[in-house]
């Protein structure tokens, strides 16, 4: 059977399943649709987060970024992992023992202040909204590639997906779902890698392969003969930086707290039934990302030597079949600029005759190493999974930040329960026009907005909910007025020296403060919203003695269900 | 606060400080302040510090956790804050 047949097959089992799921397991009352019930297992929740977490570009990108920027790659890796370790130690307990739906009703609660609560809801849909437009260009390119369907019929099918089960199942809808995406995605990811790690190394683990010599019989080590590769053709050696160690420190912390300080990431954690259960699942969830998280760099590695090995220095006519077949997606190509007939890969941009696009390390894979058909589908059905369990879970928070946040706890108090729950379906419903609009006119700084989100979540979030559980003394004025400080300095920074909104030309690399990159800047501006809130706290009024008690009872896990249920 | 739940705290607090320690280690020491000094070290095909940066700071992440959950557990019961 074609690949063309057996994606329609796959894809359509999986949606098929998708949609199922949703149906089963409809909301019925606004606990349901915002946080499932508060009654999720650990596991579920676990598998949930890790398909949340891992969105189109983890899947399909992350290893191609990697496969060309080498060590450099390991900010993503420490970044998008690390974070989780935050997460359980510092946030998810406390946020559990809280109890309330969203982060926004944290900061409302603990601030006491109706003014604290909508900077926070306006900063979860600043951050929401910046890396949910990305993921619905990402259904939409996945849906496109495989399936041959242009980029807007991509996005209009996604979105007719998503807002099925999003409206539809709330929260518990998209748990369930992203369980079941899970399995997909970690699946379709693993099979190629382990098939690649065994042909080239003979190891099927590919976290061992990656370090092992190649079955060539050479008896090279991989990681060796990259390196020399990479410094043939005028690379950096590939186990080495090319960026500065202060700005990979400054990108991997900004990374990682902005990963603690996402709300949709944060919000999974009020799912489960107890404090004990919200530990464990930080705990599973991170296993199940780093599953993925340690293949990426070992393909990265097989991906970029088989890619030297077969392409670099080679008659043109007798490239490999893979190589006719993506050279008409545009991913890959080869200008003859010397007209040689040979394709002349090299790091010198004059020279250079090979033109590769970061993804096709991931989706060309299983066709390098002659896999069957059905695993390139599965890798089409993998990045649709990915794709689409994270635009949902974004979706989620966006929607209760408005229905919840907004309606319910400022605007109109009274709603009733069947109000809200209508006004979280229709708000639901908003943010997928909202998303899909912005996945068919992606706006010129797609590429800008995943880095802003983060920067934005380490800079506004973080430090006011850290600062409310660990620091009793922390009051509104403080917290509010280091979230403003933190989010404005980063929607600065980013403006001026990421999209060049201020100046003429975008300001070169030598203009960033203290050499830091637009990317890494969200740990700068994390600590000037820590300082500023403690300064301001200084010299405001002190935190109410409810409030202090409130913290209180939030750092103890017994005392069953919430601290607090009359929302 | 009771005495009680005073002393569950400090005991969490200390084991935070102490497990973020070693999450710093792992990540910003071994993976990137001290990765070239590392580098020299290798282990079969890996230089010690790129191991760390793209393989083994993310396996020790994992186990923080885990130990985090494991020592939390054993608190709540000691201090009688099981759920």
């Amino acid at each position: 059977m074609s690949v063309l047949t057996w994606t329609y097959i796959l894809v359509g089992i999986t949606f098929s399943l998708y949609i199922g799921i949703a149906i089963w397991s409809k909301a019925s009352s606004t606990k349901d649709f915002y946080v499932a019930g508060g009654g999720v297992s650990p596991i579920a929740n676990g598998m949930a987060t890790a398909a949340d977490w891992m969105s189109a570009a983890s899947f399909i990108s992350m290893a191609g970024i990697i496969s060309f920027s080498g060590y450099d790659g390991a900010v993503y890796l420490m970044g998008w992992t690390g974070g989780y370790v935050l997460l359980a130690l510092l946030l998810a307990p406390y946020l559990r023992k809280f109890g309330k739906f969203t982060v926004p009703d944290f900061i409302g609660d603990r601030y006491y202040s109706n003014k604290a609560r909508v900077v926070a809801v306006i900063c979860a849909l600043l951050v929401s909204f910046t890396y949910v437009a990305g993921q619905m260009r990402g259904v939409g390119i996945v849906f496109s590639r495989f399936l041959e369907v242009d980029i807007d019929t991509g996005v209009f099918i996604g979105m007719a997906i998503v807002l099925f089960y999003a409206v539809l199942g709330g929260m518990k809808g998209i748990t369930y779902t992203q369980v079941a995406q899970y399995c997909v995605l970690i699946f379709a990811f693993m099979v190629p890698a382990i098939f690649i790690s065994f042909q080239m190394t003979g190891n099927p683990i590919p976290q061992l392969g990656f370090g092992s010599e190649l079955s060539d019989g050479s008896g090279m080590y991989l990681l060796d003969k990259l390196d020399g590769l990479n410094v043939e053709l005028g690379f950096n050696e590939y186990t080495d930086n090319t960026k500065s160690m202060l700005d990979i420190f400054a990108i991997t912390l900004a990374l990682m707290v902005g990963t603690a300080g996402l709300p949709h990431v944060i919000v999974r954690f009020f799912t489960v039934k107890k404090v004990k259960d919200a530990r464990k699942s930080a705990g599973i969830a991170l296993l199940l990302i780093v599953i993925l998280y340690s293949t990426a760099p070992a393909v990265a590695a097989f991906a970029r030597t088989n890619l030297i090995d077969s392409l670099s220095g080679i008659y043109y006519l007798d490239v490999p079949n893979w190589f006719k077949t993506w050279e008409s997606t545009g991913l890959i190509s080869f200008v003859d600029l010397n007209l040689d007939g040979i394709i002349n890969y090299s790091a010198n941009i004059n020279t250079n005759e090979l033109i590769v696009d970061k993804d096709i390390m991931v989706l060309a894979n299983p066709e390098i190493a002659n896999l069957p058909n059905w695993v390139i589908a599965l890798v089409a059905a993998g990045g649709l999974a990915a794709a689409l369990s994270t635009a949902a879970g974004l979706l989620l928070v966006i929607s209760a930040s408005v229905s919840h946040d907004l309606i319910k706890k400022v605007i109109n108090p009274k709603i009733t329960e069947k109000g809200e729950l209508l006004a979280a379906r229709l708000s639901a419903f908003g943010a997928v026009l909202v998303a899909g609009y912005f996945g068919i006119n992606p706006p010129g700084f797609v590429a800008a907005v995943v880095a802003l989100a983060f920067g934005l979540a380490a800079a506004s979030f973080f430090p006011a909910i850290i600062l409310g559980i660990f620091y009793k003394k922390m009051n509104k004025e403080g917290a509010v007025s280091g979230m403003i400080a933190g989010t404005l300095l980063m929607l600065f920074y980013m403006c001026k020296y990421k999209l060049g909104w201020f100046d003429a030309v975008i300001p070169s690399k030598s203009d960033w403060w203290f050499g830091i990159s637009p990317e890494g800047f969200g740990s700068l501006a994390m600590c000037v919203n820590f300082i500023v809130s403690l300064v301001v706290s200084k010299f405001t009024k002190p935190t109410p003695e409810h409030i202090k008690l409130l913290v209180e009872k939030i750092r103890i896990p017994s005392g069953v269900g919430e601290v607090n249920n009359s929302h | 606060m009771s005495k009680n739940a005073t002393k569950y705290w400090k005991t969490n607090v200390k084991y935070v400080s102490i497990l973020l320690f070693i999450w710093f280690i792992v990540s910003f020491g071994a993976g990137i302040i001290f990765k070239e000094e590392l580098d020299v070290i290798t282990v079969g095909g890996f230089k010690l510090g790129f191991w760390f940066a793209q393989q083994g700071s993310m396996y020790l992440f994992v186990i923080i956790i885990f130990v985090y959950i494991f020592l939390m557990n054993k608190l709540d019961k000691k201090h009688g804050f099981d759920e």
